[in-house]
């Protein structure tokens, strides 16, 4: 029975042990450590919700980038492509007005051509007139030389004009 | 911390406090017929060898029979698992404690010295004490016991198992300081050395006792929790120990068991809210069964923490029995080749003591945990009843 009958000097010294380390743990001990352990968990989960922010944000960032690159590409195509264009136009302008000139001196040459030739042409005439003149006064000259071929002449010219 | 993790599925944790428990159980009922049958048997072995003149050779058995002849492991056992006013270290030296009492006529404190291992008795100004049975009784003129005057007197001395307590709160004091200290110099950094050995003790306590049995309301109780944990681990494992200063039952015995259920049952009575009365009181029951159920209900009160105390005690007390009649059996036997077996016997429970030791404190802890948040139970969660 000695076993299972509590003895006043244990019970007194175990309350008094107790409530010392109650008293002293829970005002020294529990309250600092629950206190770190709590502030600590709290540090983690705002490092980890800020790790989880800074992510989204460079992913945001990220996408942003991706969009301007994107969108500088498109810019940058479309500048080419006008850029081209105009050249082409440049080049085709350039082309059609050299044309343009180029059948104009054409032109040109060809009246040129044209008048030298008329005037050419008309100095041949005026030549042969005066050398055909000369040659027929020389011939007629010869001709008319005696008087018997000049009646002969002007016989022959008279019949041919028909009087009507 | 392996062990905790083992607690970590809801289920499995039930599963293994009920193993245990009944593991328990049958060890502490187990071992009483056994118990009987060793010394009955010890008795026999003892007379045969007496009857053939074999002196035991053994050292320890001469030593053990110094005095009379027959090795008792009963009372060698009983010896160990009580309370004594000197501490045992060996042979026939012993660590004097002193002697504190509340008399009628004042304060008296000396030396247990004085009566030379309870042989002697010892006389100061106001009575004259001598120990019997571990028990400090006041002898009249005549040298006999003084049962009027011994009632009168309270025993509040340093015993073996004040001692082993005192010892064991300052180690507590001086862990748990310096690891409060730690927290202090390690503000927002993680936890170094012996504080990350105790921490996840402490988160363990904190997230898989209490806060599924106390809710929103556990930091009000972590300390008293965190307390009655380390308080009686820490004597457990101390009364682990073989030598000293450890191999003090404190932990297995029913007056600090009493004391720490006194304590919890304090603190429910305290802390019990409306629920907790009016489940008491006025149970969801019809009101003709009142009568029954009231009277039931206030009895339960008190057998929550009397279990509590039982078990604790029951517990620890047995593996010190067991731990003890296996080294016994080298005495019983006076044969030294039976240690091959017994060694590794006692090796075998000693391990599983010390998670013994760890789960006893948890159960105490848990159920502790669990009838606080019986207690403090807010009035919507009792709709179920």
């Amino acid at each position: 029975m000695e076993l299972v009958t509590p003895s006043i000097g244990l019970v007194f010294w175990t309350t008094i042990a107790f409530l010392v380390l109650i008293f002293v743990l829970g005002k020294f001990a529990w309250k600092p450590i629950m206190q770190a352990l709590a502030e600590r968990e709290q540090s983690i989960e705002d490092a980890l919700s800020s790790a989880e922010k800074a992510k989204e944000e460079l992913t945001r960032l990220n996408n942003e980038s991706e969009q301007l690159l994107k969108v500088a590409r498109a810019e940058r195509d479309t500048i080419l492509k006008e850029a081209k264009q105009l050249r082409d136009n440049l080049v085709a302008d350039a082309k059609g007005i050299a044309q343009t000139e180029a059948n104009k001196m054409i032109a040109k040459a060809k009246v040129e051509i044209d008048n030298q030739k008329i005037a050419a042409l008309a100095e041949v005439k005026s030549q042969v007139a005066n050398l055909s003149i000369e040659i027929a006064e020389k011939v007629l000259r010869n001709q008319l030389a005696d008087k018997a071929k000049q009646e002969a002449l002007v016989a022959d010219l008279l019949k041919e004009v028909k009087l009507s | 911390m392996r062990i905790i993790g083992l607690f970590k599925p809801n289920r499995n944790k039930f599963i293994l406090i009920l193993a245990i428990l009944s593991f328990s159980s049958a060890i502490l009922f187990a071992n009483e017929p056994a118990k009987n049958a060793d010394s009955e048997h010890a008795d026999a072995i003892v007379e045969v060898q007496d009857s053939s003149a074999v002196v035991a050779e053994n050292a320890e058995a001469t030593h053990e029979n110094a005095k009379e002849e027959k090795f008792n492991p009963s009372e060698l056992i009983l010896e160990h698992i009580a309370d004594s006013h000197d501490w045992h270290l060996w042979g026939h030296t012993s660590l004097p404690l002193p002697i504190i009492l509340y008399t009628p006529k004042g304060l008296e404190v000396f030396s247990s010295s004085h009566f030379h291992h309870g042989e002697h008795p010892y006389t100061t100004a106001n009575y004259t004490y001598k120990i019997e049975e571990n028990k400090i009784v006041v002898l009249n003129a005549a040298n006999e016991v003084d049962e009027a005057v011994t009632k009168t007197i309270i025993d509040i001395s340093i015993t073996k198992n004040v001692c082993s307590l005192l010892i064991s709160v300052a180690l507590l004091l001086f862990i748990f300081l310096s690891v409060a200290n730690a927290y202090k110099n390690t503000v927002g950094k993680a936890p170094k050395g012996f504080q990350s050995m105790i921490e996840p003790i402490i988160l363990f306590v904190r997230d898989d006792v209490a806060k599924p049995n106390l809710g929103k309301k556990y930091a009000k109780f972590m300390p008293f929790l965190l307390t009655i944990f380390f308080f009686i681990w820490i004597n457990n494992m101390m009364g682990l120990i073989p030598f000293f200063p450890g191999g003090a039952n404190v932990s297995g015995n029913i007056a600090f068991t009493m004391v720490l259920a006194l304590v919890t049952f304090i603190v429910i009575t305290v802390n019990g809210g409306k629920v907790y009365w009016s489940h008491i009181f006025a149970p969801h029951v019809p009101w003709w069964l009142y009568p029954l159920l009231v009277p039931v209900e206030v009895f339960g009160m008190f057998t929550k923490p009397i279990a509590l105390m039982i078990r604790l005690f029951a517990n620890i007390t047995a593996g010190h029995i067991l731990v003890l009649s296996l080294i016994s059996l080298i005495f019983i036997f006076k044969s030294a080749a039976i240690a091959t077996v017994a060694v590794p016997f006692t090796v075998f429970i000693s391990v599983i003591e010390l998670l013994v030791a760890f789960l006893q404190a948890y159960i105490f802890t848990m159920l502790a945990a669990l009838f606080i948040g019986m207690a403090v139970e807010e009035p919507h969660a009792a709709d179920h009843h």
